[in-house]
């Protein structure tokens, strides 16, 4: 059986060889006929049959992920590229669609090795290449860089530099071929030698120094270095020649460091910090007539308690009440949320959206209301990504009682609306149930009117739509119940 | 001083932050003008011979600091010599190593002078030359000042990729002890705003894709934890991430192990750091996020809230919970294959796609190059089972644990 010869223009472009296999798949040339061959480079004893005439080049349907691998692998340096390319095209259009699939296929598995390593060159190429400025005779300059590349990758990733170094002119020299920018067009030339870029230069030298500086000579791990910048990169990188000097000396410069120990502080200090101004003065503002100076005293006294529930201390922030001093409605909650711990104001989550959203239709507006909490540390338990809500208990509820009580005090509302089981507890003293002591008004324990209703995120969790429609609809009933109570 | 001079000194300075990534920000380049480009991926121009990366020129503006934080070399009671860029300095040598392509960006961080107002105000300066003055468009990290005018901190995000604030030690004390100017209620505070304003930006962002969004930080935020300067144990130092992780959205908790510094306070005598914790830290910070493990369970595999030293944790746990072993990896759901000891993320999802199509079988597992001694006591294939015991056997974590090049001592000279 004679071989069929395919010759194809350069050593990396997929089109070309598309183009061929194609008609070889058309004619149904079995891959183990084929021997490809790029131009100026002959072919060997075998193939010298002439490949099938054009036509019948039905495109083949494959799945767009070889497309994708297959215009990666072209690029590596391996001959027998274009004939693994070839026989996965056979094998996928022969009855095996789903051959990617199966990672574990030898054809397969070199056919991602091969991306893998010409994606790796590339990055290598972005990561290690280092340009050098030349001045140009009529002013200017002209960034030159001498780079020796793994595979067939400089055509291709080209484009990288011209995206990052758009406004520079530059040139980028390789062996085999080099890629030339003037700042609008880009010119691949023939290869070229280390000689024809410049040599080291002052930019050179700072950037050794800089590389020195880094290094941490207690942390020596030469082989992590090495398995992400292998040795054969080290001759194009000026720094490299310091890693010898650097690893050499680090052994002693650690034991120096150990052997020194402590050292005493400077003679000459730097500057001492400024001192934080001194905390106001709390009682002489607990007792202001101002209510607004008095809530702001309490919050700090409360947040600067030494005898916090333990978790308080995970919560970002206290979570104070909000709102004008002598607003007729005072709206107490559960405990801050997620989004009111990471913006330190209280109802400002969904819940507090919601919320929002059932004053204003109950005609209620918020910034002439007072709106708190029960409790005002977040008490959660952290799971991945988020921060779960957890329910604070009757010995928390009881801590943060008397601040709640004192916070009503100062505010003097007309009435004083409880949302959910844990504020009325809180108020009341007593755990009562929301749907027996629910749109009457009751009286909190210290005698203040107190209409119970129930916390809006209970409206979130209904899970049936009827349900949460018809549940909202009490809640902002409940709400115009109370407005009509101090109108 | 020579800015050579001056560039070894504030490099010097600023090493100690592990933080280098230039990743996880928008795309851009420089068709339309300017200089540089971001594509997503981060790209680490040089590996110092400890290992890390060196993506970013990573300095400090200056290395002058009123502040006294025991575990800082910069701190103002340290002999260092001190020096200082000015703003003009550290624009041009930033442009002139991106122009070689040295760098992906400027990663820029100051101690404090004057005040935290004034110290902000000189780092938003650099970031906004560099873009403005001069259409810079590779990737900038600011270190924000917990402190500082919320106004500054606004504009700090408007031009950087990534902000930064440090959380330095896991617990509360321990800073109220090392860092006395320091406060860690505040750290968090300013931690929750810049959730807030990074949230807002990727919002709007989401929302009207036509009208410019206000940015904001689009790289998100992280923080560094030193490990090894306070007592702390590794429960605490996971529990403080996973609440930063959880409450600020952190995009990276980095563990730095508390390295040697040249001018120790006698409040740190200098040893050496503890690699191979900050290495395991790394791995269970990793289960916790990609890989379903909670908190307790990681902490469970070890001993009196510290990780094992000798085998990863995720090793660890399966070792202490044999009676979920082995695992049917043509069967077994996703969450029971990844807590395989030896497959990964990627790789898990490759044996998910194998197994549509054919049975897998151990030769599969070798092909994929997987570590056949760690795994294949914990697994069955269509081929394989393990042998009866070997699961309850008494030596099984010698057999299976692999050669993690901590265990021997570091010979790393005669490599050359």
């Amino acid at each position: 059986m004679e071989g069929i010869g395919i010759l194809l223009p350069g050593p990396a472009g997929f089109p070309a060889w598309r183009a061929e296999a194609r008609r070889l798949l058309a004619a149904e040339i079995p891959p183990e006929q084929v021997e490809w061959r790029i131009a100026g480079e002959g072919f060997g004893l075998f193939g010298t049959a002439p490949p099938p005439a054009a036509g019948g080049e039905a495109a083949p349907r494959v799945p767009r992920r070889f497309v994708a691998l297959a215009e990666v692998a072209i690029r590596h340096r391996d001959p027998s590229r274009f004939a693994l390319l070839y026989r996965l095209l056979w094998r996928l259009a022969q009855g095996e669609p789903a051959l990617l699939e199966v990672p574990t296929d030898p054809d397969v598995l070199r056919l991602e090795a091969m991306a893998k390593s010409v994606g790796r060159d590339a990055h290598k190429l972005h990561a290690f290449l280092r340009f050098r400025p030349v001045a140009l005779p009529g002013g200017g300059e002209h960034h030159i860089a001498w780079f020796e590349p793994e595979h067939h990758i400089l055509e291709a990733e080209a484009g990288f530099f011209v995206r990052r170094f758009a406004g520079l002119r530059w040139s980028i020299l390789t062996p085999a071929a080099s890629a030339h920018w003037d700042g609008e067009s880009l010119r691949m030339g023939p290869g070229a030698t280390r000689r024809d870029a410049p040599p080291e230069d002052a930019g050179d030298a700072l950037w050794r120094s800089y590389y020195a500086a880094v290094f941490n000579p207690a942390r020596l791990k030469p082989a992590a270095m090495r398995a992400e910048m292998p040795m054969r990169y080290w001759r194009n990188l000026p720094e490299a020649q310091e890693i010898p000097r650097l690893m050499a000396e680090a052994p002693r410069r650690v034991a120096e460091m150990v052997a020194r120990g402590a050292t005493p502080p400077a003679p000459r200090r730097q500057r001492v910090a400024v001192q934080p101004a001194p905390a106001s003065d709390v009682a002489a503002a607990m007792d202001s007539d101002d209510p607004r100076t008095a809530l702001a005293a309490l919050a700090r006294e409360l947040a600067g308690r030494n005898d916090l529930p333990p978790w308080s201390a995970a919560a970002t922030q206290m979570v104070f009440g909000e709102g004008s001093p002598g607003a007729p409605l005072l709206f107490v909650g559960e405990q801050p949320g997620d989004e009111e711990d990471i913006a330190g104001r209280p109802f400002v989550g969904p819940a507090g959206r919601l919320f929002n959203r059932a004053l204003d239709e109950a005609g209620i507006p918020r910034d002439r209301s007072y709106v708190t909490n029960a409790v005002k540390h977040f008490k959660f338990t952290p799971t991945g990504r988020r921060r779960l809500h957890q329910s604070p208990d009757a010995g928390d509820i009881a801590y943060y009682r008397p601040f709640l009580q004192r916070e009503i005090a100062l505010v003097g509302p007309q009435l004083v609306v409880s949302l959910g089981a844990t504020a009325l507890r809180a108020l009341t003293g007593r755990p009562l149930a929301i749907n027996k002591t629910r749109g009457e008004v009751i009286r909190t324990e210290a005698g203040l009117p107190l209409l119970p209703t129930v916390h809006p995120s209970y409206l979130l969790r209904l899970p049936d739509p009827a349900a949460k429609e018809r549940e909202y609809a009490r809640f902002v009933a409940d709400l115009r119940a109370a407005h009509r109570e101090v109108a | 001083m020579a800015l050579k001079r001056k560039l070894g000194i504030l490099a010097d300075a600023a090493k100690y932050d592990a933080s280098c990534a230039s990743s996880g920000t928008e795309r851009r380049d420089s068709r339309g003008g300017g200089l540089g480009s971001t594509e997503g991926m981060g790209i680490c121009h040089a590996y110092a011979p400890d290992g890390r990366c060196i993506s970013l020129l990573k300095v400090l503006l200056t290395n002058a600091c009123v502040f006294d934080c025991a575990y800082c070399i910069n701190r103002a009671s340290s002999n260092v010599r001190r020096a200082r860029f000015t703003v003009e300095e550290l624009v041009a040598l930033t442009l002139d190593f991106y122009r070689r392509n040295m760098i992906e960006g400027l990663f820029l961080s100051s101690g404090i002078i004057r005040s935290p107002d004034y110290t902000m105000e000189q780092i938003v300066r650099v970031a906004r030359l560099l873009r403005e003055e001069h259409g810079f468009r590779g990737y900038i990290h600011l270190k924000t000042i917990p402190d500082a005018d919320p106004v500054l901190l606004e504009e700090a995000g408007r031009w950087a990729d990534r902000l930064s604030i440090n959380i330095e030690l896991p617990r509360d004390e321990s800073l109220r002890a090392l860092a006395p100017e320091k406060d860690a209620p505040g750290i968090r505070r300013a931690m929750a705003a810049m959730r807030l304003r990074i949230d807002a930006a990727r919002e709007a962002r989401r929302a009207e894709r036509r009208a410019p969004a206000p940015r904001f930080a689009p790289a998100g935020q992280s923080t560094q934890m030193i490990v090894g300067a306070d007592g702390a144990d590794d429960a605490q130092v996971l529990g403080t991430s996973t609440l930063l992780y959880a409450g600020y959205g952190l995009r990276r908790v980095y563990y730095s192990a508390y390295s040697p510094i040249p001018d120790a306070s006698r409040l740190l005598p200098p040893a050496p750091p503890p690699l191979v914790r900050e290495h395991r830290l790394y791995q269970a910070d990793w289960l916790l996020r990609f890989y379903g493990f909670e908190l307790a369970e990681i902490l469970a595999g070890g001993q009196g809230g510290m990780l094992e030293l000798g085998i990863d944790p995720k090793l660890a746990w399966a070792l202490k919970h044999r009676e979920r072993f082995p695992v049917d990896l043509d069967r077994a759901p996703r969450e029971a294959l990844l807590r395989v000891p030896g497959l990964g993320k990627k790789t898990v999802d490759r044996l998910l796609s194998a197994r549509r199509h054919a049975a897998i079988r151990a030769a599969d597992l070798a092909r994929l190059r997987l570590p056949l001694r760690t795994i294949l006591p914990f697994v069955v294939t269509s081929d394989h089972r393990p042998r009866g015991g070997v699961l309850d056997r008494a030596d099984l974590r010698a057999r299976v644990a692999p050669d993690t090049g901590f265990t021997a001592a570091p010979r790393q000279l005669a490599l050359f």
